[in-house]
Parts: structure tokens; sequence; C-alpha cells
């Protein structure tokens, strides 16, 4: 049953191929969603197998771990894929409502499946050279992705983008390099039998260069500078995908290495990250207040969210690791629906600064509560998702006696909904300072999507005990690697 | 460029190099060649073909724009991964038999793709070059 | 051998982090390639050097000892063909940037109005395919 491990790869890649060779726009845009669905399917699938058989191993040519190249599905891994297949099915439907001729035939289904290719890539893989590949893939198709069209925002926000992308990888590569030359492996469950071989003090410096060339890719303090910077330029349908999928993996990625690798002095390392998370949370919804702009308010959002899955890594409890695992799913899910709808709204009013916007809830009433359900979720009001991420790592927190944290959790979900309720007011209730006028083509399309993501987190939040305890599954598997390295390997710690 | 001489050898020499670079993607099987190198000779003989006889006669030697091929490329490589999978074996696995007494497998047909797809690229990038330095206000 | 190297690998950085700090863009690419060499030098020490042949096995099954370490060669390769790929595309980027700003002083960049949501030449494209 290996296949299913490398569906979630192949379904992308054949599709991207696919968008290359037919250059039919009809063909493209047929491609372009039912490769999303095709990988939701596949996600559901794996996550299935997982379920039922355990950690999941495959070694690609069948050349045997630790010198073949392995792909793992975990837990995490699966929740991942299957929360990127969700993802890529609302931005497909989005993109096609949003019939930007130009845009795809500049490859446009092409670009975002190699994306999704790499993205699904860097979950599985089990080798952390092949991590530094899956990023290089990801990141090549991002660069393209969010220039396209070559507008001056885009092409001023690329260049950001860009610099600090490779000064990331090259940061990701030099560890990479150190860590090989430290233990001689580079195969994930290799690696955490020998780390225990390696100097403390030299596993703890390599684990910050880890941190920072992650952290630069998720986009936590204090190098979340570039992502506002950048995240607003590019169309919706691009912006939406830049959010709900690319910070996760450095999330991932930090995850990973800070359960499976660098567990040796949690009382430096992992309290470190639980400063970072804080800082993050607090600066990142700091700034969205400040902000005049619907999308960079959003991008801001983005990273201060980044900060509660890095609370549950700081914490290492297994529920702590839990409410991280299922945060940054529910995440992937709200975000995704906040950037989406920032889309719509620039196209009924031609602009997103929150000044010029205003008197929609009025002919638009449905777009509010649209609106409304993922907004409340990103604050973590109950019934939706958010609160029930919210509400484990709290009470992960708590029980772990991380006061400082807690408080400053709780403070930014307070925040997070003043932010969302000054953004409600500005767009819908404030008068409109123009005309209203309904988007060209009709709003359907559009907010179908919205709806299906809004509708995701008001299910989740309504039924959260299956995601729940599958985010427990994994935190279990995170906490106790014998599983990842006996499934991997054949052999055990 | 436009002399008499490399018009003439330049005819000679396309054909000569592509020869070569098949029979390096072929060598590469056992012995040092392989699609990368092969494809990179190839596009050294369109390059030629388009320094003496302009960038248009280059492209009509071409059966299908070279963005098209790294697609093609890229699917060609990506079959060579699958019957492995036919088989109940891991992605990719080598699958070997012996066509005409010549021992051929899948890795094979990867090399085509990685061919391929390397041709198509590096030759998109010299002929938007080359177009780009005909007509500078297009870009690159 | 390693050591020598290791001094070779942090000059090569401190250039490299040097070119990335100057405001021109194209004088960070450049400091990217450099760092980009640093860090495959690097792997490459951390395979360990003194090794005299190439690690292949003879037609009669005999391997030369000591052969040299294959694993840091295919990962410097990997990162040689990603890093010029990245360099590749950021040529053309900062190329199209250079044309469509400007400028490529990288704080001229940075002082540019936000990425405002001004209608890209593409966008104009679409309304008028829409119409």
């Amino acid at each position: 049953m290996s296949w299913l491990l490398v569906l979630p790869l192949l379904i992308p890649l054949t599709t991207g191929i696919l968008c290359l060779v037919l250059p039919g726009r009809t063909a493209q845009r047929v491609l372009g969603l039912a490769g999303a669905l095709g990988l939701l399917a596949a996600g559901l699938a794996l996550l299935a197998q997982v379920q039922r058989q355990g950690i999941q191993a495959v070694q690609i040519g069948n050349w045997p771990a630790p010198f073949g190249i392995t792909f793992v599905a975990d837990h995490l891994s699966a929740l991942m894929v299957l929360v990127t297949g969700v993802v890529a099915v609302a931005v497909a439907l989005f993109a096609l409502a949003e019939n930007d001729q130009a845009r795809e035939g500049l490859g446009y289904y092409a670009l975002g499946h190699l994306l999704l290719f790499g993205v699904n890539g860097a979950f599985l893989t089990g080798d952390l050279f092949n991590l530094y590949v899956w990023f290089e893939v990801l990141l090549l198709s991002s660069f393209v992705l969010m220039i396209l069209g070559g507008s001056k925002a885009q092409l001023a926000g690329g260049v950001k983008y860009f610099a600090v992308s490779l000064l990331s990888s090259i940061l990701f590569l030099v560890a990479v390099g150190l860590l090989y030359g430290a233990t001689g492996a580079l195969n994930m469950a290799d690696l955490a039998l020998r780390v225990e071989r390696v100097h403390p003090g030299l596993l703890t410096a390599l684990s910050m260069l880890f941190l920072v060339a992650f952290g630069l890719k998720a986009a936590v303090f204090p190098f979340f500078f570039w992502l506002p910077a950048s995240y607003p330029a590019p169309p919706a349908m691009i912006s939406a995908l830049f959010a709900g999928l690319l910070t996760k993996v450095g999330v991932y990625a930090l995850i990973r290495v800070f359960t499976l690798l660098f567990t040796h002095d949690t009382g430096f390392t992992h309290s470190l990250i639980l400063w970072v998370a804080g800082f993050t949370l607090l600066l990142g919804v700091l700034m969205a207040l400040a902000q005049g702009e619907l999308r960079r308010l959003l991008s801001f959002q983005l990273v201060s969210h980044i900060g509660y899955m890095l609370m549950g890594l700081g914490i290492l409890t297994p529920l702590a690791l839990a409410g991280s695992v299922f945060y940054a799913l529910n995440h992937m899910i709200v975000i995704a629906a906040l950037f989406l709808l920032a889309g719509l709204l620039q196209r009924m009013q031609g602009t997103t600064v929150l000044v010029r916007m205003g008197g929609l809830y009025g002919p638009y009433p449905w777009l509010a509560v649209l609106f409304l359900l993922p907004a409340f979720s990103l604050a973590g009001l109950p019934p939706f998702s958010g609160f029930w991420a919210k509400y484990t790592l709290v009470a992960a927190g708590l029980q772990a006696g991380q006061y400082g944290i807690v408080a400053v959790a709780l403070l930014v979900g307070l925040l997070t909904l003043l932010s969302m309720g000054l953004v409600f007011a500005e767009v819908f209730w404030k008068k409109a300072p123009g005309e209203v006028r309904a988007a060209p083509g009709g709003l359907g399309g559009l907010a179908l999507p919205v709806g299906l993501l809004a509708v995701l987190t008001l299910g989740i939040g309504l039924w959260a005990e299956p995601l729940l305890s599958l985010s427990q599954a994994a935190a279990r598997e995170l906490l106790e690697p014998s599983g990842y390295i006996q499934a991997v390997l054949g052999v055990s710690r | 460029m436009n002399t008499l001489i490399l018009k003439t050898t330049s005819r000679f020499l396309f054909t000569l190099l592509l020869l070569l670079s098949v029979f390096l993607l072929l060598r590469g099987h056992n012995e040092p060649g392989g699609g990368f190198i092969g494809a990179l000779v190839a596009v050294g003989a369109y390059a030629l073909f388009a320094l003496a006889h302009g960038l248009s006669a280059a492209r009509k030697l071409l059966p299908l724009p070279p963005l098209r091929l790294v697609g093609w490329g890229l699917l060609v490589a990506l079959l060579s991964a699958l019957p492995a999978l036919l088989l109940g074996q891991p992605l990719m696995t080598g699958q070997w038999f012996s066509l005409l007494g010549v021992k051929v497998g899948t890795p094979v047909i990867f090399d085509i793709g990685v061919y391929l797809t390397v041709f198509g690229a590096l030759l998109a990038a010299i002929f938007g070059l080359e177009e780009a330095a005909h007509h500078p206000s297009e870009g690159a | 051998m390693e050591i020598l190297l290791s001094f070779l690998v942090g000059a090569l950085m401190a250039v490299g982090v040097y070119l990335m700090l100057r405001p021109h863009l194209i004088q960070f690419l450049i400091g990217f390639l450099v760092l980009g060499n640093a860090a495959n030098l690097l792997i490459f020490t951390a395979g360990r050097l003194g090794s005299q042949f190439p690690p292949l096995v003879q037609p009669d099954g005999a391997v030369l000892e000591p052969y040299a370490n294959p694993l840091p060669q295919a990962l410097i390769l990997t990162a040689i063909v990603i890093g010029f790929g990245l360099a590749a595309f950021g040529i053309v980027l900062f190329y199209r940037a250079q044309q469509a700003l400007g400028t490529l002083n990288a704080e001229a960049i940075l002082e540019a109005p936000e990425p405002a949501p001004a209608p890209s030449p593409v966008d104009e494209v679409r309304e008028e395919v829409a119409q």
C-alpha cells in the first residue's frame, strides 16, 4: 500500500505537468480543480491509512533507509496534507470564479500545483536534506506566483520575499551541513538515534540555526517583517494559498525537528521558543491593530497566530502539542478564508484600504456573516474551531504552570477580536464613502469557497472531537519518536 | 553573424552535435554521460544553428516550443517512476527488461525525461535572451 | 586540511554576509552566490577530507581505499543546481524590478509606496476582457 503515501505528491505533480503540456485554457481550469479535489481525496485516504495501520514509511526506489530517500506519514504529516487539500480546493474554486485570464495564461495552475507538490513533499519527507530540496521546490514556485502578472506592487513585494527566502535557504543549508558533519546522517529517524552522541552544546547551537532558518520561513518574531511586506501584493487566489500553506510548512518543520532531534535541553531551547511565541503573538496583533489596509492587517494577524502554534511546541506536553497541531490545521482553513474574502471585497469595492470601504451590511448581509464566521474563529470564540484550538493550548499552559504565556494568549485573543471588530465596523457597518457596486461577474462563485471554509470551521467547532483526537494522536507520536524511528529504519531505539 | 563558413559548417555540426548528444544520453547508462550532459550538447547545437541562421530558423527545427518540451520531459520522467507502483513496489524502483538483447530499464526513460526537460528549459532561456538582445524594450 | 577549509568557509561567509547587507540588489545577489559557495564548501568539509580515490567499484569488484565520501558530493551537486536556479531567477526578477520600479537600491524599494491596491497592467487587461 505504499502508493497511498506518494499519491499526495504524484497528484499535484501530474496536474502541474499536464497544465504545462496542455495549452488549452479550459483544460487547465478543469485540471486545476480536478487536481485539487484529487489531492483532497488522497489526503483523506492517507489519513485513514495512518489511522488504521500506524505510521507509514516508503523507501523511494527501494533503496533502504538511511541511504535512500524516505517518505514518512505519521498523523501530523497526514493531517497537514489533508488540510492542504482543503485549502487547495477552496483556492481552485476561487480561481475558477476569479477568471483571471492573463495570469491563467502565464501558467497559474501549473505553478499552483507545483507549489502544492513542494508543500506536500515537505510534509511527507523523512530526510533533512530532502526537506531542503522540497523547500526550494515550493519556494521557486512561490517566487514565480508572487510576481505573476508583474505589477509594480508584486515586484516590490517579490524582491523582499525573494531576498529573505534566499537568506533562510542558505541558513538551512548550512545547518544541514553542520548537522551532517556532527552526526554523519541526514535521514531524520537515523539522526534522532545519533544526536545523543553529539555534544549537547554543539547540538544547542545547531538547533538555534534551525530555529532561525525555519523561523524565517514561518515568520515568527523577530523575523516576520518580510511577510506583511510581500503577502498583500499578489491577488487573493495566490496570497490565500501562501497564507494558508507556506508559513505552516515552516511551523511543521519547527515542530518536527524540535520534537524529533532537539529535545536534549528543553529548558533552554523550548523556553526560548516560548518567548518567541509570546513576542510573535503580541507584536503581530498590535501591528495588525495599527493597519489601515485589510490585506496587510490580515498578514499581521497571520504572523500573530503563528505564535499560538509555537506556544504548544514550547510547552511540550502532549496536550500542548495537540493544541499546536489543532491550531495549525484550524488556522490554515481560517486564514485562507479571510484572504479569499479580502480578494472578494477588493473585487467589490475596488480597494482594500479600510477608510475607503464600507456600507456592505445593508445590501449584502450574508457577506457580513461570511466574514464573521472565520473572524470569530480566528479570535477564538465558541463554537468555532479556533475556540477549541485556543482552549486546548490554554488548558495545556495552565497544566504546565506557564501562566505568562497563557495570559499573553488570552490577551491576544481579545485583541484579535477587537481587530476583527474594527474591520467589521469599517467594511460593513460604516456608511459607504462612495457608491456600493456589485463585483463584475457576480459574487456567487467567489463567495462559494469562502463559504465552504467558513462552514468547515463552524463544523469542526461543533464537532471537534474527531480532529482533536487525531491531533492528540499526532502529539503522542511526536513525543514518543520510537514509533517513527521503527517505521523508517525497522529498529527501535 | 553572417559568414558563409559558419553557415555551411553549422549545418554539419548541428547534425553531428545532435548525434553526439544522443550518444551521451545512452552512454550515461553505465558510464559518464547522461541526460543532463546530453541535453547541454543538444542546446549547444541549437544555439550554434541560431547564431548562424537566425532565431526563427532554429525555432523551425523544433517540434514543439521549448517550454512545452519541458512539460513533456517532466511527463516522461514521471511516467518512468510509475511502473514500480503497478508492480507493488515503492515509487521509482528501477524496472529492467531486455529489448532485442539490450538491457533497458526505467532509469533510461527517466534520463530521456531529464534530457527533454533540460533541453527545453535551457533553450527557452537562450532564445529568450537572444530575443531580449534584439528587442530590449520587451524584457527577458 | 579541514581547519584550513573551515577558515576559508568563514571568510567566504563574512564576504557573503557583507555583500548581502549592501543596499544594492546586485551586490546582494553576488553575496548570495558567495554565501552559497561557502555553504557548499562547508558541506564538503563536513563530509571529511583526506580521501584519494573516486567512490567507484572497479570492474573486478574491488574498491579503492580510502575512497571519497560520495554523499557530500551529491548534496553539493543538488545545492549547486538549486543555487543556480535561484540566482537565474533572481537576475531576471531584479531586471524586471529595475524596469518597473526604476531602482535597484533596496532602501529605495523599501520606501516605495506600500503594495497599494493599484491595478496592475494585468488587471487592466482583465477588465478589458470582462467588458
